[in-house]
């Protein structure tokens, strides 16, 4: 094994929060050696908390191994464990930490608790080269404006209800879209979009800087199988919804005249998304900037490297203290390697 | 529209441009609503012209209501542009970090009192921030900004209002946020019978633990330490 690599400090970061279990191994500088994801596809229907956690419990082992087999570390390189305390789903998150508590008091190195969402600025950042973005996480279970101000994350806008990405994936449910490997839902809605050419009118909700979604899937699901073809309605419901979020990322960049925009989180690899985003950052002189697949899905390379901050600005988490938390919220977290 | 000129361009909003301009020898505001090129031309269109149509409306409602707003003198629904009364003053988004506490709880109050007044009124003003709120010389508060409102009278819509209210005075004045949003509830709650105040602060609490706005109590019991089962898969690690 390569000497060099045994004198370097790695962190181990473990992701749970919903439907994927990963493990992700990044060095204290930043270089990331591993990023396994393993996702839980139901047979039918959403993820069940339960059922997502079985699988999570089933491929943990698995899934450590192959990350460090990638890495080309030994598990006694590890430095430290961290893992998405929250928010998220109750028993994925606590299947995850007790993989990250028992790794932790097995190999002996300290445990690091992290805010998911602050994770994934985090890795958009490392990613990207952003410096201080203003993020667009959009994701299944997060629909969130953010930008740092005094010491956290400040959140701007948000979901009142349902996320960006869930509102897509139940509708596509409904409309008898299924997932296959290797294509989730929202990459079809996005193909079948693409040939639409009707736009249908459907509920617009935007509420000061936060949203709602839920009266605009409703609407949706109740147009499925009349008049307007699947390919309009993909088609209009993403333009409404986009247009939604689009319009508060602009208000919240108007407001904090932040330079960067950063595009996070499952449904940033929506094209029209991006394209959306990009015309808004552009005319307010901010650039844009989006975070590769990889890294902006659920991941535990993010979680690795927001551990690795943590750690290395004197935050760590004692296993009495590493219960999780299912709604922690973005500002609640300091963030004091920021600025 | 002639009567128009010397056109100045004051802000260009994430929403509309606003213009100060000469209108008949007095000074107006200009809210024009520009196309927004990244949505589909007829959302666009639909969005623009529903705000304009609205804000006036409501923006007369509310002055009915005795809550301050900008005089409405045109409204010209082809250009999504309208031309009010200019408000000299202070926004209270500048003004709540320079003054006292003492003032700084007497304006939230105020504030509260016209929030009030709105809903009594069933006026939901759906953008509730600091920098929607404008100051003049002799203390009146002036609301401005009413694109996103509604003609509503439901405890739901209250509700988000004056969470949008609090989220607001978090986002950008976190440093007295409570504060202020104790005092902006003492005011609301002098318009408001006492009933209805109750159901909007149970439903702003109702809201917040609909999105993710809730700490987790520590009592969920977790294992202190790893599970047997769980060491055990990593036995093969070694």
């Amino acid at each position: 094994m390569n000497k060099g690599k045994a004198e370097k400090k790695y962190c181990l970061g473990i992701e749970s929060t919903a439907d994927d279990f990963s493990v992700g191994i990044v060095s204290f500088e930043g270089e990331i050696l591993a990023n396994i994801i393993d996702a839980y596809v139901p047979p039918e229907g959403g993820i069940h908390p339960r059922e997502a956690a079985r699988h999570h419990a089933d491929v943990a082992g698995k899934v450590v191994e192959k990350a460090l087999k990638k890495a080309e570390i030994k598990p006694e390189d590890i430095t430290l464990i961290a893992f998405s305390q929250g928010p998220g789903l109750g028993p994925c998150l606590r299947t995850g930490a007790t993989v990250a508590r028992a790794l932790a008091s097995y190999l002996c190195v300290p445990l690091v608790g992290v805010n998911h969402c602050m994770a994934h600025i985090e890795i958009g950042r490392l990613t990207t080269g952003a410096k201080d973005p203003l993020t667009l996480y959009v994701s299944g279970g997060n629909t969130i404006v953010a930008a740092f101000d005094s010491g956290r994350y400040r959140v701007f806008g948000e979901t009142l209800d349902i996320a960006l990405g869930n509102c897509l994936d139940v509708f596509a449910r409904e409309a008898g879209l299924r997932p296959r490997m290797g294509k989730p839902l929202g990459a079809m809605v996005e193909e079948l979009a693409r040939k639409g050419k009707v736009f249908a009118s459907l509920p617009y909700t935007v509420k000061g800087m936060d949203l709602s979604f839920s009266g605009l899937l409703t609407a949706a699901i109740n147009m499925l199988g009349k008049e307007v073809s699947l390919e309009d309605l993909c088609y209009s419901l993403q333009e409404t919804a986009f247009s939604m979020v689009t319009e508060v990322t602009e208000r919240a960049l108007a407001h904090t005249e932040k330079k960067e925009v950063l595009l996070t989180g499952g449904v940033a690899a929506n094209k029209r998304l991006q394209e959306m985003v990009k015309f808004v950052a552009e005319e307010h002189d901010a650039k844009f900037c989006v975070v590769p697949s990889e890294f902006a899905i659920d991941n535990g390379a993010m979680v690795a490297w927001a551990g690795v901050l943590a750690f290395t600005h004197g935050i760590t988490t004692p296993i009495e203290e590493s219960f999780v938390k299912l709604r922690w919220r973005l500002e609640e977290v300091e963030v004091p390697w920021v600025k | 529209m002639g009567e128009i000129s010397q056109w100045q361009l004051i802000k260009k909003g994430a929403e509309a441009w606003l213009y100060l301009a000469n209108w008949h020898g007095r000074k107006v505001v200009i809210k024009k609503r520009l196309p927004k090129h990244y949505r589909t031309p007829e959302l666009d269109e639909r969005i623009r012209i529903y705000r304009t149509v609205r804000e006036p409306q409501l923006m007369h409602e509310a002055k009915k209501a005795g809550v301050p707003t900008p005089i409405i003198y045109l409204v010209d629904i082809k250009e999504a542009m309208i031309v009010m009364e200019f408000i000299e003053g202070d926004q209270v988004k500048k003004l709540l970090g320079l003054i006292s506490q003492e003032e700084r709880d007497r304006l939230c109050y105020d504030i509260g009192e016209l929030i009030g007044k709105l809903h009594k009124n069933g006026i939901i003003h759906g953008d509730l921030t600091t920098s929607n709120m404008i100051q003049d010389a002799d203390g009146k508060i002036f609301f401005i900004d009413f694109g996103l409102g509604e003609k509503i009278n439901e405890v739901e819509a209250k509700g988000v209002d004056l969470h949008l209210m609090k989220r607001a005075l978090q986002s950008t004045h976190f440093k007295f946020a409570d504060e202020c949003f104790n005092a902006v509830v003492r005011g609301y709650s002098s318009i408001l019978d006492h009933a209805i105040v109750k159901n909007v602060l149970e439903k702003i609490k109702e809201i917040e633990r609909r999105g993710r706005y809730i700490i987790e109590r520590k009592g969920s019991r977790e294992p202190s330490c790893g599970s047997e089962e769980v060491r055990k898969g990593f036995k093969h690690l070694k």
